[in-house]
């Protein structure tokens, strides 16, 4: 197994070398982008982000994981669909939507070879989960993770998948991933996939059964990324295999830092470090720290924002108390602040997933979310008063900020 | 021979019931595929195997062989058992 080289295990991050910060924007027209159980939708935003224009449904009926814009062309849609009973596939769109072609290759495992001395069953794509576009040098590229946990990649703009690295038919990986029954309710996804914007042969990963990875050399070897994560009570952390990362993202501003929403916990991690340090107890008790999604600032390193909600006993998986609400670090997760101011008092058990929740790029930064009861909120102030810009939508899975050139 | 195409699946041949030739059933949906791209992954998996739920009838029989032989007389039916919410 090729994991870990030893050029990969010694790269040294040397002086902190930070990404020039994004420079603060003109205002552009924000496209939020909903992906949801029964279809996608389009909300086209004016330039003050106050009124929205609906465009949808689109592919009314199927299960849309992720709907994603290229940001280095501006113009192409992926969108990782299938239905209750068809295959998974992709849909590529370069006008908004209003023509779309579906892939003419989706993920799809190796074919199992044939044969008794087999030691790995192949494997089915129920879902392609993520969609993420490769670093700017690599203009038509794209990763993809799916569930069952796959890593793809498509250097055609998304038309054709291969399967990509050593994920997912190492004996190793595997063993970590476990089965279909070590995962979410819905089946274990790969997810939040990160290249870092200085160098695009380093990425990270993430699987919902079986932890954080980070590779130096485009996938050739991953290694474990998972010191100091917590896994749950009377589990052995040393266990890959155990921990359960919901989201991860690296700030755009100081791609040294990562933040983490876990299964338990909140984390940070800064680079070269390889500890994470939980952040999430800096949360009130009656709270917590558990919940699906994380959102970092597009400027500010220190800034992020999370969306908890319950996990005591049975996980119910709601909002607390049935009382929603995001919350602020400000200071890299020394102290958080309650953001709730427009939502729902009482009574409102909708929870928002690992995909569902993003920020644009612009000043003050606007931030969005969608419920598992299909709600969609924004806030045009970084969270200090949210609005409702739609409802009776479909069961929200993933909602994407993007800017209109 | 002629092959029912279920609802879902119009979006690919735009008609209820097509044409296509193959010595098995596997070869049909090849041919099924090469006339309407994409067909075949939706309805069988990268390992050969029929999706859930999508069910195949030759001449009213289900089958469950993607090896099954068919003749050019033979008719074909897909079929999408719905379930779910």
């Amino acid at each position: 197994m090729a994991r870990t080289t030893k050029k990969s295990t010694t790269r040294q991050h040397g002086p902190t070398v930070r990404a020039k910060p994004a420079p603060r924007r003109q205002s552009r027209r924000v496209l939020v982008l909903v992906a949801t159980r029964k279809g996608a939708w389009l909300f086209h935003g004016d330039t003050k982000r106050s009124t929205w224009r609906v465009d949808g449904p689109h592919f009314l009926g199927h299960i849309v994981n992720h709907l994603v814009l290229d940001p280095r062309d501006g113009r192409t849609l992926l969108a990782a669909a299938k239905t209750g009973h068809l295959g998974p596939t992709v849909f590529r769109s370069t006008d908004f939507g209003r023509t779309w072609k579906e892939a003419a290759r989706p993920p799809a495992f190796a074919k199992a070879p044939d044969g008794p001395d087999t030691k790995l069953p192949g494997r089915v794509v129920n879902h392609t989960f993520w969609l993420t576009p490769c670093h700017a040098n690599e203009p038509k590229a794209w990763y993809a993770g799916t569930s069952p946990q796959g890593l793809f990649r498509s250097d055609d703009g998304g038309d054709t998948w291969e399967p990509f690295s050593i994920v997912n038919d190492d004996p190793q990986f595997r063993a970590w991933m476990g089965s279909e029954q070590d995962g979410t309710p819905d089946g274990p996804k790969l997810h939040s996939i990160i290249v870092d914007p200085r160098d695009s042969a380093h990425l990270y990963l993430a699987m919902s059964g079986g932890g954080v990875h980070e590779s130096f050399d485009r996938g050739r070897s991953f290694a474990p990324l998972v010191k100091g994560m917590e896994v749950v009570e009377g589990f052995d952390a040393a266990n890959i295999a155990f921990h359960d990362p919901h989201c991860v993202q690296l700030c755009p501003s100081n791609p040294d830092r990562l933040y983490q929403q876990n299964h338990c916990g909140i984390y940070r991690l800064d680079r070269p470090s390889k500890e994470w340090t939980r952040i999430g107890k800096h949360m009130p008790k009656r709270v917590g720290d558990i919940g699906f999604p994380m959102v970092v600032h597009p400027r500010d390193a220190d800034t992020a924002w999370v969306f908890p909600m319950d996990g005591t006993t049975v996980w119910p998986r709601t909002s607390p108390e049935g009382r929603p609400s995001a919350y602020v670090t400000r200071n890299g997760g020394k102290s958080w602040q309650r953001l709730d101011s427009g939502l729902p008092r009482s009574q409102a058990w909708w929870t928002v997933k690992r995909q569902a929740m993003t920020a644009d790029a612009q000043d003050p930064v606007g931030l969005y979310f969608g419920t598992t009861s299909g709600e969609l909120w924004m806030s045009r102030d970084e969270g200090h008063r949210w609005a409702c810009i739609a409802r009776y939508l479909p069961e929200i899975y993933a909602v994407e900020a993007a800017e209109m050139r | 021979m002629k092959v029912l195409i279920p609802g879902p699946l119009l979006s690919y041949t735009n008609e209820r019931e097509v044409e296509a030739t193959g010595a098995t059933l596997s070869e049909l949906l090849d041919d099924l595929d090469r006339q309407y791209p994409g067909l075949r992954f939706r309805v069988i998996d990268e390992q050969d195997t029929m999706r859930a739920h999508m069910r195949f009838f030759v001449n009213g029989e289900q089958v469950f062989d993607m090896t099954r032989s068919l003749r050019p007389t033979d008719a074909v039916q897909i079929v999408q058992a719905l379930s779910g919410g």
